[in-house]
């Protein structure tokens, strides 16, 4: 079949910033750029409950427990959102959900790094959160509506997360000299898995230049890491935290702070499963999935069950 | 024991179950066995953290020492806590937690809408609050157990574990002591023994709709009004007081 009247129309929507809908004809390679970006994002709200869910027992007051559990809830909202807009390109959730517990597709390295303090909450939902609102509000504008419409959705909830980490930040800044130090030991180990999470430089990033075109992506993984240390580092400043970088300086040029570039080989080795908890996250995902099964089949025997009688009835 | 103290053995009795309770289904957060579902529970536990802040915060009123909910929450001892045993049974699996969330539901439901005409204004109102609450809870997991004790044979046997290791702990629920009595006299509290013929008459159409079994002839426990507790219960606080204790001078 000849395809070069539809991929007129694919590329004229895209020229004049109309969104692609599922029904829409869609270049194969655009599909499956989007399957494997949207289910790696939702891959990484379920798996990013796992840090956090960890604290939950042991937050230390009833309203900061109340505030973890909802945000981690709405993590899994996100999930479910996300997943929800991969099957509109004609996947479905099981399969998603089977690749990610055989180790096919990816998930945010971030995830794979421990919360060994309280202050990690914190430093999560002020820096994680942080980054990840910077790249998602940016996808508010990608090009594939349901990504898009879920993205909206998303955005309204993050701007809290990162309210709240940053308040647990400040309270224990401006606490004991205990909570001080464990404030700043966070910062000083999230600060670089944080910088990795818009992924490698432009420079050397495989699937950035066809996500711009597509527009799935309208801003580099450059751009955005740098509005992300221009915003957070004065904030910081503000709750007198430093940054474990000696490079920081205020460029004036640029109206915006020079700063030195993470570790990438740690990079490459956390996405390559070697992160301190990469076997912890997918052990802990594969055995609520198989200590759900019975669950699973349960309601599945039931309905069809219930089937039944009504059909006899 | 004056109206007041019996007011704050009360309250701190109602409050402790709702705590424990949400400190169960919090561990479940992320781990639960599908998405939808990890959602519900963390929803309940929600709610139910947020009934038992109310009634402590009432709890540290009536007292009158200044204490915090917080306080109360985090720095009791053991023997201090006065939940149902029920409630600090651990989850074991996802049959276990449903089955012991049907048996508080339908207790809750019953018990807040009676609660909800109290002559404590503040009870009155957190009463009316969680027994709106309460009707989701229960829908839920009176749905949950049918399906899954009418589910698959393993769905089924799991439930009828769950049911055999459970059921001595439903009794307590309806237990009433002096500090009862004095609050009942008052219109504070209500007579538990109509909630637990209302209770009956619900939680056994939805276990027989199961093809669940009681066990005959089981002993009930009881001591949570008491403050004796299972062996669980010491680790449970253990893990939820730690911050607190270790750092006992700051705020969090
Ligand atoms: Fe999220
Ligand atoms: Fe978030």
């Amino acid at each position: 079949m000849d395809t070069t009247h539809f991929e007129e129309i694919f590329e004229a929507k895209l020229a004049r910033n109309e969104m692609i809908e599922p029904k829409d004809w869609m270049p194969d390679n655009y599909r499956k750029h989007l399957i494997r970006q949207i289910s790696q994002h939702a891959h990484s709200e379920v798996v990013g409950m796992l840090p956090e869910g960890n604290w939950i027992t042991r937050a230390p007051s009833l309203r900061a427990k109340k505030i973890l559990l909802a945000k981690v809830q709405d993590e899994g909202g996100h999930g479910l959102y996300l997943y929800t807009a991969a099957e509109t390109l004609g996947i479905s959730r099981d399969e998603l959900i089977d690749q990610l517990l055989t180790g096919v597709a990816k998930y945010s390295s971030i995830f794979n790094y421990p919360t060994l303090t309280w202050a990690d909450i914190g430093a999560i939902g002020w820096l994680v959160d942080g980054a990840a609102i910077m790249n998602q509000v940016m996808l508010q504008r990608t090009s594939y509506g349901p990504y898009a419409r879920a993205m909206v959705r998303i955005c309204k909830e993050e701007s809290f997360h990162q309210r709240q980490g940053y308040e647990i930040m400040t309270m224990m800044a401006r606490g004991t000299p205990e909570q001080r130090a464990m404030a700043q030991d966070a910062v000083n180990r999230w600060w670089w898995p944080t910088l990795m999470m818009f992924g490698p430089p432009d420079a050397e990033s495989p699937n950035s230049a066809n996500a711009i075109k597509w527009k799935i992506k309208r801003e580099s993984n450059d751009q955005l890491r740098q509005r992300f240390v221009n915003q957070t580092l004065p904030q910081g400043e503000l709750i007198g935290l430093t940054f474990p970088d000696k490079g920081l300086t205020w460029n004036e040029e640029k109206q915006g702070y020079d700063f030195t570039a993470p570790d990438w080989a740690e990079f490459k080795n956390v996405i390559s499963g070697n992160g301190p908890c990469n076997r912890e996250r997918l052990a802990m995902r594969r055995r609520a999935h198989d200590e759900g099964r019975w669950v699973r089949e349960a309601a599945q025997a039931y309905a069809a069950k219930n089937k039944r009688y009504q059909a006899v009835a | 024991m004056t109206k007041q103290e019996a007011l704050g053995k009360y309250l701190l009795r109602l409050a402790d179950t709702n705590l424990i309770l949400g400190q169960r289904l919090a561990e479940w957060c992320g781990t639960g066995p599908f998405l939808e579902e990890d959602l519900a529970m963390t929803n309940i536990s929600l709610d139910l953290f947020g009934t038992a802040e109310a009634l402590l915060k009432y709890a540290c009123e009536v007292e009158g020492k200044g204490r915090t909910a917080d306080e109360l929450t985090f720095r009791r001892p053991e023997r201090e806590f006065t939940n149902i045993l029920l409630v600090e049974q651990p989850n074991v699996d996802f049959g276990a937690t449903i089955l012991r969330q049907l048996f508080v539901d339908a207790f809750d439901y019953y018990h807040y809408s009676e609660l909800s005409k109290s002559s404590d204004p503040i009870i009155a109102g957190v009463a009316a609050k969680a027994s709106k609450e309460t009707t989701y809870h229960l829908r839920h997991s009176e749905s949950w157990v049918i399906r899954l004790g009418d589910g698959t044979e393993e769905s089924h046997q799991r439930m009828q574990n769950a049911l055999n290791e459970l059921w001595r702990f439903t009794d307590e629920q309806f237990e009433m002591n002096e500090v009862d009595a004095m609050l009942i006299e008052e219109r504070i509290a209500v007579d538990l023994a109509p909630i637990k013929a209302k209770w009956l008459e619900k939680v056994i159409p939805v276990l027989s709709e199961a093809t669940l079994q009681i066990p005959e002839n089981t002993f009930m426990q009881r001591g949570g009004r008491e403050g004796k507790h299972s062996e669980h219960f010491g680790f449970l606080l253990a893990e939820m007081h730690y911050i607190p204790r270790a750092y006992p001078d700051a705020t969090w």
